[in-house]
């Protein structure tokens, strides 16, 4: 063991730094693995910590109405503290500029939070709403920054002009993805009546949160209260639930990731393969040479396996400070969406988790090129030849170790997913994903052997031909440039795919802007207002609120009851806002039934029409009968017919319509929509019609585009730095495939020397090879994005899929360049020997 | 009693699959040697010398007949016996020195003793390394090295775990001739002290000539097997 361990050691002298890049190979993986798993336990643990905090509250009770007399006198009962809140979208006016923006309105009162900080600037928190003078409102910050606005100043509210106290930072309860989809306002509770905004609004929420006594845990009193009040549309939140659900939410977060760092290290792991590889073809006469002084099969090769175990060690120790240090700037990339402050500490089970994983995958992959070491003749020191096919022929002991890889990365998917399917699932994906590159990559190289012209200048001609010739790297770097452009790419063009399409509403001329909450009595206006203002009201639709009291015929309580009921809860008592209208509107497509416009003469039950994914939760089907309760009132109605509801247009859109002359007479508020030509006509229809409405709220698609971007670029950033590993990975294995290739790259340079090529032709064919090497993998990688881009948009996002040539070409661009710079770094010096040092060195 | 030669070849033949049919490179090749004794192998390219060469030494399998190495047959031995073997009872000079290029001057003479396990046996690699005129360049790579004195360290290491037999492969193939005269004292001066069994495959007729025996090989057969007089 003592010669194995030395010899392992000395063989290495000349070839240290080469083997230090193959371990990097790994290192980015492992870094991977390692950080994102000491961040989430840093996650976990500051959730444990700050578990209170996470609500602000032993329990939120929810509800879309106005909470009733008994729920609010049962929560009395409960001998705690109440704090009540309610919550809903409406347009903050800036007086100083005339400008407006759609903000959530909190109006809350009581001593909330009973735990945690609720964080303002200046400091106070709710308080801050309590100073003398006039009715105050605290802002979210970018709003402030966005419209200029600072504390003392004015920003009207419905009719109410509120003075701003301060800008809210964090509040407990909240994840601060809520921000992003709409900016917060915090008013007193005890203001809103005078705004005009305490009723009326469609998409509000009314909520009690409460500090229990210690005798009445929240657990209960969900279970009490789910009972006592189940016709009730009530939603709970306790701290517990709270931290199971942010605990489910990062473990699926942290197992994706995860895998994403899993595919960078396994990457890495074929990189080493293929760098060991080449380095043990090198080594045949060294290990003949030992054949023939004495040494066993068995003993060249456990020199090697030390070699490469001591790699795998190398890579995991380097991986796992470069981890730990990644994982320092975690909380920027995930800032903003995170829940909770976390402080940094080393997570000791993730750190053993990513090492140990980077060490086995690092060591499997090792061992396969290395078993080439065990055949190695000792007549090879006599014959070259003889050691030729080493690594030929069939060997029970490469299936062998095959068959380990393949189990060892379906364990570690299915230990992230913790589903066997899934994790069964992306290991085949993974294979699958390899092969295909791989199978790509053997094409291009055939084709380069195929059909390049002969009349191509000649170091054209050398760097294609570098793609077919004995030992090429071809089928590898396009495994690991095409996988990171492959999953970089698609991020970003999923992104487009889905942003295009929402903000495809402007060039279509379809409606951009949305004004709902217009009550029965001001549709009129807000058409005038709109049209006055230059972009007049394409679509309006009125709305009824109504609830489902039967189903064929059985009540909903009893059909909640029921235990082999199948149809879903929130869909039996969800508070509906159906419209009525005399035929079907642009964003529907009938599937099933015939579309009643105008309720038959007679008694009988009236036709409506119901989108087929409700109809489904409902199991509901033509012909079933259904009774609704339209405030107060019963009307029996039948399916008459199932819709295709395209929900993603800004366009007023249902899940039940009514035929006309049934809903006439009831309460009833208006959605409008329209299409403003300019951001300048937009503001201006928002303009004229909340100063006189101010009840009335606009949506507008520019700001919905807009946040929608914004919550993309938060999460596509966490999910492509992680996937900007495995782009690294495949930087690092093309340089080190191009290191193993340097002895016989300095050969033929030499060789070209001697034969007169000026520096210039030869750094020209080191251009060519790596420019082709580097488009090639971008290419592949760029097609299989546009693959994927297609079948996530056909099959997931239903819409058309986008791919701009802008973007693609920029990539495959990028990657070339990253491709071409790091072949000149990796081959540097190789032109610059002059030749007689260079044939001494090879002799 | 007669003691048992140091190397018995009997009807040792070669042949190679190839895609025109079989290609028998060896044939019936059989000899013996005595302890001590010297043997040049001599013919034209091709006509099997380094096959025989390497078939004696158990670097390679033979298709059929049998190699007896200081009496011990290497027929049926598996791969890890053959380099036991090798390892106990053989030395080798190779035409291209077959240094280990990432081990220095010294290292690679210590490669067959530390192979073997053995510990404290610098001094005697060190001895060698002055006896071949390399003391001063022990630490020195083989790529600092000319190539006559690679193959002298080459030498060092073949005659490092004493060897009852030494095999060299055109050991002056690659040198030139005033080198190649220092190289071929050294192999023939250490062969005198420690009383090795000497096999040399050459094209060159002045070595030749310094064996007490020439065996000429053509076309994969054994044409002569003759005793050089001048040699005693």
């Amino acid at each position: 063991m003592r010669f194995i361990l030395s010899f392992a050691w000395r063989d290495t002298r000349s070839s240290r730094r080469r083997l230090a890049l193959y371990s990097l190979s790994i290192v980015l993986g492992i870094a991977a693995l390692v950080s994102i798993g000491s961040f989430s336990a840093n996650v976990r643990q500051a959730i444990d910590t700050e578990a209170k905090g996470l609500l602000g509250a032993d329990l939120f009770v929810t509800s879309p109405a106005p909470l009733t007399a008994p729920v609010l006198e049962y929560l009395h009962g409960l001998g705690g503290t109440m704090a009540r809140e309610q919550t809903f979208s409406s347009m903050l006016t800036f007086p100083a500029t005339r400008r407006l923006r759609l903000v959530q309105v909190h109006a809350v009162e009581g001593d909330f939070p009973f735990y945690g900080t609720f964080e303002t600037e200046p400091a106070g928190g709710l308080s801050l709403l309590r100073g003398p003078g006039g009715p105050r409102v605290i802002l979210e910050p970018t709003l402030m920054d966005q419209f200029g606005v600072k504390v003392g100043d004015p920003v009207k509210l419905g009719r109410t002009t509120f003075t701003v106290a301060g800008a809210v930072r964090k509040v407990p309860g909240e994840s601060p993805g809520v921000a992003m989809m709409a900016p917060r306002a915090y008013i007193p509770l005890a203001a809103l009546p005078a705004t005009g905004l305490a009723s009326g609004q469609a998409l509000a929420r009314y909520r009690a949160m409460l500090q229990l006594p210690p005798a009445r845990p929240a657990g209960a009193v969900v279970r009490a209260m789910k009972d006592r009040f189940a016709l009730v549309r009530l939603s709970f939140d306790t701290v517990e639930e709270r931290k199971r659900n942010l605990g489910q939410a990062l473990s699926r977060l942290d197992g994706f990731l995860s895998l994403v760092g899993f595919v960078a290290l396994v990457l890495g792991g074929i990189g080493v393969a293929s760098a060991l590889h080449a380095y043990v073809r090198q080594k045949v006469a060294t290990v003949a040479i030992l054949r023939c002084l004495g040494a066993s099969a068995r003993q060249g090769f456990l020199v090697y396996l030390v070699q490469g175990t001591a790699l795998g060690v190398a890579g995991a120790l380097i991986g796992g400070v470069l981890g730990v240090s990644v994982q320092r700037l975690l909380p920027l990339v995930f800032r903003g969406v995170l829940p909770v402050d976390i402080s940094f500490f080393l997570s000791w089970p993730a750190l053993l988790r990513g090492m140990g994983a980077g060490v086995v995958i690092g060591v499997l992959f090792s061992v396969l090129p290395l078993l080439a070491v065990r055949r190695v003749p000792p007549l090879a020191a006599l014959r070259s030849a003889a050691g030729e096919d080493a690594g030929g022929g069939p060997d029970p002991w490469r299936l062998a170790i095959g068959g380990a890889i393949a189990a060892a990365v379906a364990a570690f998917a299915v230990w992230q997913t913790g589903a066997v399917g899934v994790g069964l699932g992306f290991a085949g994906m993974l294979g699958v994903g390899f092969l295909v590159l791989g199978g790509l990559g053997g094409l291009v190289s055939w084709a380069a052997r195929r059909f390049v012209p002969r009349r191509l200048p000649y170091v054209v001609r050398q760097g294609f031909a570098n793609l077919h010739r004995p030992n090429n790297r071809t089928v590898l770097l396009l495994v690991s440039l095409g996988l990171g452009t492959f999953l970089v790419l698609t991020l970003f063009l999923v992104r487009t795919t889905l942003l295009r399409e929402i903000a495809g509403a402007d060039s279509l001329g379809r409606p951009n802007l949305l004004f709902f909450d217009i009550q029965d009595d001001q549709i009129a206006g807000v058409e005038a207002a709109a049209a006055g203002a230059g972009s007049p009201v394409t679509e309006s639709a009125p709305i009824v609120t109504m609830k489902i009291g039967a189903l064929r015929g059985r009540t909903v309580e009893a059909i909640l009851h029921d235990k082999d009921n199948r149809a879903e809860d929130w869909a039996l008592r969800r508070e509906y806002r159906s419209t009525f209208r005399g035929a079907l509107s642009p964003t529907e497509k009938l599937v099933q039934g015939k579309f009643t416009g105008a309720a038959p003469p007679g008694g009988g039950p009236v036709p409506i029409s119901l989108e087929d994914g409700l109809a489904h939760d409902l199991q509901l089907h033509v012909g079933d009968e259904v009774e609704w309760n339209v405030q107060g009132l019963a009307v029996r109605t039948v399916v008459g017919s199932l819709r295709e509801v395209e929900w993603r247009r800004l366009e007023p859109n249902f899940f039940v319509v009514f035929p006309t002359g049934v809903l006439e007479a009831a309460p009833k508020t208006y959605l409008a929509a329209l299409h403003a030509a300019t951001p300048a006509a937009s503001a201006a229809a928002q303009q004229a019609v909340v100063e006189e409405f101010p009840n009335v709220t606009a949506i507008d698609l520019a700001l919905v585009v807009q946040t929608l971007d914004g919550i993309f670029s938060k999460v596509a950033f966490a999910i492509e730095f992680m996937a900007l590993f495995t782009v690294a990975t495949g930087l690092v294995v093309l340089a080190g495939a191009i290191l193993t290739g340097r002895h016989q790259r300095i050969r033929e340079t030499v060789l070209l020397r001697t034969l007169g090529a000026s520096r210039r032709q030869l750094a020209q064919i080191q251009l060519v090879e790596y420019a082709v090497l580097g488009i090639q993998g971008a290419v592949v990688g760029a097609l299989l994005a546009l693959v994927g881009n297609e079948l996530l948009a056909r099959y997931v996002f239903h819409v058309a899929a986008a791919a701009p040539a802008g973007q693609v070409g920029a990539a495959i661009a990028v990657v070339a360049l990253l491709a071409v710079a790091t072949g000149f770094a990796a081959g540097r010096g190789v032109v610059d020997h002059p030749p007689l040092e260079v044939l001494r060195q090879e002799a | 009693m007669s003691l048992p030669p140091m190397l018995r070849v009997s009807r040792l033949t070669k042949t190679y699959p190839t895609a025109a049919g079989p290609l028998t490179v060896l044939h019936e090749a059989s000899f013996e040697l005595a302890a001590g004794a010297s043997l040049a192998i001599i013919g034209p390219s091709g006509s099997g010398k380094t096959t025989l060469l390497g078939l004696c030494a158990g670097l390679d399998r033979a298709t059929a007949g049998s190699v007896e190495i200081a009496g011990e047959t290497l027929d049926g031995k598996d791969e890890d016996e053959r380099a036991r073997i090798r390892n106990a009872s053989v030395g080798f000079v190779f035409q291209n020195f077959q240094l280990i290029p990432t081990l220095t001057a010294l290292e690679n003479v210590l490669v067959p003793l530390e192979l073997r396990g053995a510990a404290g046996c610098e001094p005697q690699a060190r001895a060698l390394l002055e006896r071949v005129g390399l003391a001063a360049r022990a630490d020195h790579y083989p790529v600092q090295l000319s190539g006559g004195e690679q193959q002298r360290v080459a030498l060092a290491r073949a005659f490092v775990n004493s060897p009852k037999i030494l095999f060299c492969d055109e050991p002056t193939g690659n040198l030139d001739g005033e080198t190649s005269g220092a190289m071929v004292e050294l192999i023939f001066g250490l062969n005198r002290e420690r009383g090795t069994t000497l096999v040399l495959v050459t094209h060159n007729p002045e070595l030749a000539a310094r064996c007490q025996r020439v065996l000429r090989l053509r076309s994969g057969s054994i044409v002569s097997d003759e005793a050089n007089v001048l040699v005693g």
